[in-house]
């Protein structure tokens, strides 16, 4: 094109057209993506699954089996002592906890910023959220000691008179995590009431090809489970709206919600005194973390099983690939936040507080911050690069070592702050006992025996959210029927 | 057993939109649009206002930042007066995150339960759960009901008025109760 005199130059050239990445791949139809989801449950288990399952249920009974230990013999079974008086029990609570906050993240924030590629993953990432909190409910509970007073934890009238004492942020915890499992729970419950009228449609349509008595007996059976809890859905547009709103406002509430659980958690910690944990930064810095944790956690599970279901059409690479752009946004703030306490440290001029990080980076715990350091910083830093936040099995990896990482930050703020107390006669070296081990080991066993049922029994995919978002639904396209319909019909 | 609707099966969003205009043009009450997932601009499309549950939320952590507060004022202040380290019995500030967290819990509940009652439901013996071809309403097909008792209901004009739409087919729904 040649550049006549006098014409402005903008004219004649025009930008490239960015096309965007579909959310579900090569066009599918809006009945494909019920059979694809739905098909899951109703086929038959790969191999893997029982094989799966049945390791998971043995780490499980495991778990259970030194709890039941602890409880018989006495927290005696667990490597604390003076000074660190709280060791691998809130670790691991803090860990799980941290796990569950992608969930609420990716169906409550990202729903209010309108990130229509939430569809795909919110599903999945919220029932991670409630069994991640299951699990980090256990931890607390045991770690009181006598477990048969967990229940003054409450504010439930006992012999005593004594009420709980609600200055403490322990206590707020009580309230924050158990707020944040049952709203959780409600939310993905509400969110799962049109698809489970979905699997009681599609059960009803299939039992005439039920031949065996059994057969028919158990797709009755499924109909009443699925119908009664899908709560007699048909679909109405009178329903939807206040559906939608109430689904809005259960978004609007689960935000400030999230946001406030792990400040909470960080409270358990900054509220004392104790050089190492009193700063302020805790909050905005647990939050990160905890989102960031909970992403590398989605991913872990969400890689095998898009690959494992056929589910790479709805589960893109696109999808894996922002999820990583998360991972890499809260790591580098969970950096900066990890330079800034250091900083703070030598800045506020106290001692303490600067022997304390000066001992957790080159103290005789220098090992596990300095796995922390090249687990949560360095690694996410990788998905600068395109390749790396669009290899799923590459991604995998790096998942790994984010929940690594954000495991040894939970041990390293808990226990290195501990260790050596303002007397060097108070110092001490905390290891973990077997005990303490196999009951965390454990825990990921009850996780997955949770998640594989899940698998089996509830769409693994939002399939209405997912349907809603393909051009398919919009009435304004081709594949919407727009053709069909005079211009300017509604 | 008796006639509850007239049913008219669509298969996309558009023709279903265009077909809803209709059916609210000619005036109808007691009538619906039964899809897959909401579609987008329908509510206008039908002429329904905002949604009320947010009444239902309001409500829900109203009370539950009232029970919040009034529940640590009573236990610690009120009922049994537990001195801790020289800070004040009670005091909004320390009994902010728990009365916080209360109010976001049962706004939870008033949202969810909320849309239960604006809805209806649970209600298992809706005569469309007993319709075979209504089945696909939860899969890909998109459906126009309209109900006899409406006051502008007349079997001939509404049937003719829902085939002058992209209708695909067409069908008395029965009521077996």
């Amino acid at each position: 094109m040649s550049l006549e005199a006098g014409q402005p130059v903008v004219q004649t050239t025009t930008p490239k057209e960015l096309v965007r990445e579909p959310l579900v791949l090569n066009n599918r139809s809006l009945g494909w993506i019920t059979n694809q989801v739905v098909g899951i449950i109703e086929g038959d288990m790969p191999k893997w699954w029982n094989i799966a399952f049945g390791v998971s249920f043995v780490l499980m009974l495991m778990s259970f089996g030194y709890i039941g230990y602890l409880v018989t013999t006495g927290v005696g079974v667990w490597g604390l002592n003076h000074p660190v008086a709280w060791g691998w029990a809130i670790v691991n609570f803090v860990f799980w906890i941290g796990i569950g906050h992608a969930g609420t993240l990716i169906s409550a924030i990202l729903f209010l910023l309108r990130q229509k590629w939430r569809t795909s993953v919110n599903r999945t990432a919220e029932a991670m959220t409630i069994f991640a909190v299951i699990c980090a409910g256990i931890f607390p509970g045991i770690h009181v000691g006598r477990i048969w007073l967990a229940w003054w934890l409450f504010p439930l009238p006992n012999a005593n008179a004594i009420w709980p004492q609600f200055r403490s942020p322990l206590l707020w915890d009580v309230f924050a995590v158990s707020t944040y499992f049952t709203v959780s729970l409600l939310f993905w419950y509400m969110g799962l009431i049109p698809d489970l009228a979905t699997i009681r449609d599609r059960l009803r349509k299939n039992a005439g090809q039920c031949k065996t008595g059994l057969g028919k007996m158990i797709n009755k059976l499924k109909q009443f489970l699925y119908g009664l809890f899908s709560m007699g859905w048909i679909g109405s547009n009178r329903h939807w709206r206040n559906y939608e709103k109430a689904y809005l406002l259960l978004a609007g509430l689960s935000t400030p919600l999230v946001l406030s659980v792990h400040s909470i958690v960080s409270f358990d910690f900054a509220v004392s005194q104790l050089p190492g944990w009193h700063t302020t930064i805790f909050p905005p810095y647990f939050v990160a973390g905890a989102v960031f944790s909970g992403f590398g956690m989605v991913l872990t599970l969400m890689i095998p099983m898009r690959t494992i279901f056929n589910l790479e059409e709805i589960i893109t690479v696109r999808h894996l690939e922002l999820m990583c752009k998360v991972i890499m946004a809260t790591g580098t703030i969970v950096g900066y936040a990890y330079g800034m306490e250091f900083f703070i440290a030598w800045y506020g001029g106290n001692p303490y507080e600067l022997y304390a990080f000066k001992n957790r980076a080159f103290g005789p715990y220098w090992w596990a911050y300095w796995i922390m350091i090249s687990c949560n910083v360095i690694s996410p830093q990788l998905f600068w690069f395109k390749w790396c936040r669009r290899t799923p099995w590459f991604i995998f990896v790096v998942s790994i070592f984010v929940n690594i990482g954000m495991w040894f930050e939970r041990f390293v703020i808990v226990v290195t702050s501990l260790h050596r107390d303002y007397l060097p006669s108070s110092w001490g070296y905390y290891s973990p006992t077997q005990v303490d081990i196999l009951t965390f080991v454990g825990t990921f066993g009850l996780f997955m025996v949770m998640f594989l049922l899940f698998i089996r029994y509830l769409p693994t995919i939002t399939i209405f959210e997912v349907k809603a978002v393909t051009p398919q639904a919009d009435p304004h396209t081709v594949e919407g029927g727009a053709d069909k319909v005079k211009g300017g019909d509604y | 057993m008796s006639k509850f609707a007239i049913m008219a099966e669509y298969e996309t969003p558009a023709e279903i939109m265009a077909a809803a205009k209709k059916v609210h043009a000619a005036g109808y009450q007691k009538w619906d649009v039964h899809s897959p997932f909401p579609i987008h601009g329908m509510d206008d499309v039908m002429g329904l206002d905002n949604a009320k549950v947010g009444y239902f939320t309001f409500f829900g952590g109203l009370t539950g930042f009232t029970i919040g507060m009034t529940m640590q004022w009573f236990m610690n202040k009120f009922d049994y007066d537990l001195v801790v380290g020289g800070k004040p019995l009670f005091s909004g500030f320390f009994a902010f995150p728990v009365s916080y967290e209360l109010t976001i819990l049962l706004g939870a509940f008033g949202s969810l339960i909320g849309m239960f009652v604006l809805n209806r439901l649970p209600r298992h013996h809706h005569p469309l759960l007993a319709n075979e071809r209504f089945a696909d309403v939860t899969d890909d097909k998109f459906y126009v009901v309209i109900e006899c008792e409406d006051d502008r209901y007349e079997e001939q004009a509404t049937r003719a008025l829902l085939e002058n739409t992209h209708a695909v087919h067409i069908e008395m729904v029965e009521d077996a109760q």
